[in-house]
């Protein structure tokens, strides 16, 4: 019996071991991963801010007018002014579809008594 | 294991023949195997003593050793696997009110040289100099063939740049990481973004640094990582400063005026949507400040900010506010404005002759400094400083720029009854247009004080009473009447209500000793729309003329007016004011108790 214990005793500490050992390396293994995540995302930030520098830099007040005035033929852009605005009852109502004269009108039906 | 017997036969048949006690031997043997009993467990006891002494020696040494090792090394971050993502800029980014970025940063790289593992010195200088045309060949070869074991060439490189100095390949021309500063939009805000250059310098690395603007107020929370890179959000809005940017630069050049300065106030708010200073720069390439002459010359000089001005008639509005809601007077009051009016050696003159009296609105809307100065008299010296006061019109603006702390009023050393009279009239009290427009602001905006700021807000501010609504009120409507039938008449925008006040005052000799005859500082002060004001505006123009109907012009109503009105034209639609037909004003019926 006692020796059973041994045995018994003697195989889990062997078990742990291992399996600390094993923890051990996937830990390493997860740091490292996230090592070179955490690289790869400042990569990736700083060429977002390289990005978004560029977007501002190409949308700059500037140089919008600048091409708005250089495709004033194609565009015809003008600088937004007050009597751009509309109101709703400056819209006309949308023509209804008239029905094609092809297309049968039903015109017949049964009349109801009345009373 | 052998055991001996306790009581062996041969000794006791020995001792029997002798007739001694058999069981002395026995105890004897009892007593020896006691004894080799406890010398084994003595020895073993030791034994254990031992290994267990070593084994608390080893681990205290480790323990020791440990912390001997921890205190000798470097202190290193700890492990942040799980800390999350915290790779940001050094410097935070700049938006305008809408997300748009104002300043961001670019990482690019600086160059350095170290000469003495440089293969080919003349060579590597030449390259050089043909990369780049703004360094001397000359100049280059005397440093890398000197003493110098270390030289910075360029502080920022562009990637072709980079390219190019690494085609040389010279092993002594060296690259070092920067984190510059960019602003993409150029000149626009130029004078509220400021600049900033590198501060303390590394070959890995090097410190980005505010110099001027917003960059050098919020310095500390741009660079705090604390904010983990969250932009610094302002109340300008990008288009409409670029806007107003462009008209207020059409309109300088138009009526020849060296410099203007435009601010745009939200009055419930306090926000500064757009403040336009001319002449102005490239923050991406400050220029150095001037070393001598006028500081104002410089086109770093922020004119809407640090520039102090007597901004002339504009100020009798606050006159008339202040009378008005002291209940002196009311809007329809006559007051006596025969002139000159003499005080002392002083003559204090109308620029046209208006009659002998004039009510209180007419006196505002024909711009009378008679008729002002008069109802400053009945105000006197103490009540109007504390109003100006209440107004902030007496001490440096609170906006967030280094350089508002310049923009110090200037007030006349003796608040007399004269001061108190051409105060009434703006002359002998210098402000900045920012003051103006933080005035006007707490005038039309109901009647409480508000405090610019360049920072979005969420709400209206909470400020001071000033002056009484119904006052208030009074004064939209007295600078509405301005713009309808008075000096301001081309200040008239379809749509918008524009209510104002023009000022025109001449400017002082910068040497003391009077004023110019010719040159004036041209102001006006617009709120639109007067029914429900949203948006103050302040246009100044420095030494404006037109030549207009075969005579020279300078007087507000001809300069700075049309200019703010083209402003307004294009702003408010952007500022998403609809064009309203302005609320008829009351009918002649008026309401009488029988």
């Amino acid at each position: 019996m006692r020796s059973f214990f041994y045995i018994l005793s003697a195989m889990a500490v062997m078990s742990l071991a291992y399996w600390a050992y094993q923890e051990n390396y996937k830990t390493q293994q997860a740091v490292g991963e996230v090592k070179r995540l955490h690289r790869q995302i400042g990569r990736e930030r700083e060429a977002l801010a390289v990005l978004n520098a560029e977007w501002a830099y190409l949308n700059r007040p500037d140089r919008l007018r600048e091409l708005a005035e250089i495709n004033f033929d194609r565009l015809g852009l003008l600088p937004f002014m007050p009597d751009q605005f509309g109101r709703v009852d400056q819209i006309a109502f949308p023509i209804e579809n008239l029905t094609s004269l092809s297309n049968s009108v039903d015109v017949a039906g049964e009349l109801e008594e009345r009373q | 294991m052998t055991r001996t017997p306790l009581r062996p036969l041969a000794r006791i048949l020995e001792a029997r023949q002798k007739g001694e006690n058999p069981d002395a031997i026995e105890r004897e043997n009892i007593r020896l195997r006691h004894e080799e009993m406890r010398d084994k467990a003595r020895v073993r006891a030791e034994g254990r003593l031992l290994v267990l002494g070593v084994f608390f020696f080893c681990a205290f040494l480790l323990v020791g050793l440990r912390m001997t090792h921890l205190s000798g090394s470097a202190v290193a971050e700890p492990n942040n696997a799980y800390l999350g993502p915290s790779i940001t800029a050094q410097r935070a980014d700049i938006t305008d009110r809408n997300g748009r970025i104002l300043a961001t940063n670019l990482v690019t790289n600086s160059l350095y040289a170290q000469p003495p593992v440089m293969v080919d010195r003349v060579g590597a200088a030449k390259a050089l100099a043909a990369i780049f045309p703004d360094l001397e060949e000359d100049r280059l070869i005397e440093k890398f063939t000197g003493e110098r074991t270390f030289i910075w060439i360029k502080r920022k490189l562009s990637p072709e740049q980079m390219q190019a100095v690494h085609d040389i390949g010279e092993p002594g021309l060296l690259f070092g990481p920067r984190e510059m500063r960019l602003y993409p939009n150029g000149s626009v805000a130029a004078h509220v973004l400021g600049g900033a250059s590198f501060g303390r310098e590394d070959v890995h690395a090097a410190e980005v640094i505010g110099t001027a603007g917003v960059e050098k107020t919020f310095d500390e929370y741009l660079r705090d990582p604390a904010n983990n890179g969250a932009p610094l959000q302002l109340s300008l809005d990008l288009t409409i400063q670029a806007a107003a940017e462009q008209v207020l630069n059409g309109g300088m050049r138009l009526m020849k005026a060296k410099g203007a300065a435009a601010v745009l106030m939200d009055v419930h708010t306090g926000e500064i949507v757009s403040l336009v200073s001319l002449p102005d720069f490239d923050p991406n390439d400050r220029p150095r400040p001037l070393t001598e002459g006028v500081a104002s010359d410089s086109p770093l000089f922020n004119r809407a900010v640090q520039g102090v001005y007597e901004l002339g008639s504009t100020f009798k509005i606050f006159t008339a506010a202040q009378a008005l809601d002291a209940r002196l007077m009311n809007r329809e009051t006559m007051i006596d404005i025969r002139g000159p009016l003499r005080w002392g050696r002083f003559r204090i003159s109308d620029f046209h002759d208006y009659g002998a009296q004039l009510s209180v609105s007419d006196i505002i809307v024909r711009s009378s400094n008679i008729g002002t100065a008069r109802i400053a008299q009945q105000i006197g010296p103490a009540r109007q400083r504390t109003f100006l006061g209440s107004l902030g019109l007496l001490e440096p603006t609170p906006v967030e720029m280094v350089e508002a702390s310049g923009g110090r009023p200037l007030l006349p050393p003796n608040w007399s009854e004269l001061s108190a009279m051409t105060i009434s009239y703006g002359h002998g009290l210098s402000t900045s247009p920012m003051h103006l427009a933080a005035a006007y602001a707490s005038l039309l905006n109901g009647g409480t004080r508000v405090m610019p700021t360049l920072l979005r807000q969420n709400g209206p501010q909470q400020g001071d009473r000033v002056v009484s609504s119904e006052t208030s009120g009074i004064v939209r409507d007295l600078l509405r009447q301005v713009v309808v039938r008075g000096t301001a008449s081309f200040g008239e925008v379809p749509g918008y209500a524009v209510g104002g006040k023009t000022g025109t005052a001449d400017k002082p000799r910068e040497n003391g000793g009077g004023y110019y005859e010719d040159k004036v500082i041209a102001t006006f002060a617009s709120v639109f729309p007067a029914n429900d004001p949203k948006y103050v505006l302040i246009v100044t123009l420095d030494e404006p003329e037109v030549h207009t109907l075969g005579e020279m012009r300078r007087t507000a109503g001809w300069t700075a007016v049309p200019v703010a009105a083209e402003i307004i034209r294009r702003v408010a639609p952007l500022l998403g004011l609809r064009p309203q037909i302005e609320p008829s004003p009351a009918s002649g019926i008026t309401l009488t108790s029988n």
